[in-house]
């Protein structure tokens, strides 16, 4: 099955969240008319990452992270050993220069460095290759997306986009995911998410939680918005006191009439007819 | 005679008429008219107060199907066309991820409206370029518990899977309700 799409439809945040919930191994391409991203996937972790102006040589990365001169890398690449980050990274840790945390935490900068760059993305055709995997002499290191889906959410800093997705504070409440317990203790909340989810029940509006937290719409929509992408909280009809006239909830909205079985069996051996 | 309905719904050229089509036992009364803004130049004419279909289960049970209007501009017209609904179904275009903020726009207005069963149905499932049902579950942020099915609504038999579901979605809960009063009872 295809999973094709543009970014201006389907976010960055959305398409991570979607390969992490779904536990998806493949490549992911977002091409824009000045820049490409490859990131590649196991059971919905990222294992690398590399773009058109980045290759992703293991040389590049330790230049980036000031563990290499570009002097040096050059003349590493131009050797056959040098292209293969696997051997090129032993050679390095006998050598002394480098450690194999130097290593991880190189690589693991790198790639974190490319996929928030792609939160700023906000036009770009994208590409989701199943089981396409990246070559055996690149080193891998699985970062979980959930602490990366928080963090690139923090750095959206897009008021319309936060503004699209939760349209209405006055009426909409949060509440805790299934698991959301699980998720707490692997992510690093900051103090004032950490506020946000001391208020979260289904009779707090969001509204509401933003006036006890002394925050504006931006900042609570921004908070709110991390929250649900790591799949922490939910949103919900708020089950407070009904709200003002003409909201859209409607409270006295017509409840459906009452239904027998008899009935829904009837219209199923019908259908079943047709 | 009683008169039940069910409202299918879904964003612009999701195949909302097309589905009615499929199994209503009267040619669909839609009131389309022609297209005339080019952004929504995907197909000629569009629904812009309502398809109706019927099927007719007994001499004193009739079905209506009814499609809601897929522009926003419309929407006035969905609280009257889901007053009293039995359930509802979010028909969702598989292959236009462009859409699929629209649908879950449409279902969270749906579902604010009464505690309803409803399924999705991931239409044009045909397309090579058509979402998995799995992945539109996410994408659309759609409850575990609510189906998700795979459709093509140009074909009858698969529309009426989609329908059984939603009536099988509407028997257990059903269940569940009489179950829980049960349980009520007893501890009474």
């Amino acid at each position: 099955m295809a999973l094709r799409g543009n970014l201006r439809d389907f976010s960055t945040t959305q398409l991570l969240n979607l390969i992490h919930l779904a536990r998806k191994t493949g490549c992911l391409t977002v091409r824009t008319p000045s820049e490409a991203a490859r990131l590649y996937f196991r059971d919905g972790k990222l294992i690398h990452a590399h773009t058109a102006s980045h290759d992703g040589h293991l040389a590049t990365m330790l230049v980036k992270a000031g563990k290499l001169t570009a002097e040096q890398a050059q003349k590493i690449l131009t050797r056959p050993e040098g292209r293969n980050d696997v051997q090129l990274g032993m050679l390095l840790i006998k050598a002394g220069h480098v450690s194999r945390e130097d290593i991880i935490h190189s690589v693991r900068h790198y790639m974190l460095d490319i996929v928030y760059t792609l939160f700023g993305w906000y036009d770009g055709e994208f590409e989701f290759t199943p089981e396409a995997l990246p070559s055996a002499d690149r080193i891998l290191v699985p970062i979980n997306l959930e602490q990366v889906i928080l963090e690139g959410s923090r750095r959206l800093q897009e008021h319309e986009r936060l503004q699209d997705e939760l349209p209405d504070l006055d009426h909409t409440a949060l509440r805790f995911t299934n698991g959301a317990d699980a998720r707490l203790r692997t992510v690093n909340l900051t103090v004032e998410e950490w506020r946000v989810i001391s208020f979260v029940s289904p009779r707090n509006t969001i509204r509401v939680i933003a006036q006890a937290n002394n925050m504006d719409d931006f900042q609570v929509r921004k908070i709110v918005y991390g929250l649900m992408q790591a799949g922490i909280v939910e949103l919900v009809r708020s089950s407070g006191p009904p709200a003002g006239a003409g909201a859209p909830g409607k409270p006295g909205a017509e409840q459906p009439p009452a239904i027998k079985r008899s009935l829904i069996e009837r219209l199923i051996n019908r259908i079943k007819r047709i | 005679m009683q008169a039940v309905k069910i409202v299918v719904t879904g964003p612009f050229n999701a195949g909302k008429t097309q589905f009615i089509r499929a199994v209503s036992e009267i040619d669909v009364v839609s009131t389309e008219s022609k297209i005339t803004d080019p952004a929504e130049r995907i197909k000629d004419e569009t629904t812009v107060a309502m398809d109706f279909g019927r099927i007719t289960i007994e001499d004193d049970l009739v079905l209506y199907l009814f499609g809601t209007p897929g522009q926003r501009r419309f929407d006035f017209m969905w609280e009257i066309l889901s007053e009293g609904m039995l359930g509802f179904i979010v028909m969702v275009d598989s292959a236009r991820p462009e859409t699929f903020r629209e649908a879950r726009y449409i279902l969270q207005v749906f579902r604010s409206y009464a505690p309803t069963p409803y399924v999705v149905a991931a239409n044009k499932q045909d397309l090579s370029e058509a979402w998995s049902p799995e992945d539109l579950r996410i994408a659309l942020k759609v409850d575990p518990e609510v189906k998700v099915i795979p459709c093509v609504a140009t074909d009858k038999e698969q529309v009426k899977n989609v329908l059984l579901e939603l009536l099988y979605t509407i028997l257990e809960q059903l269940e569940l309700e009489e179950t829980e009063l049960a349980e009520e009872e007893t501890e009474r």
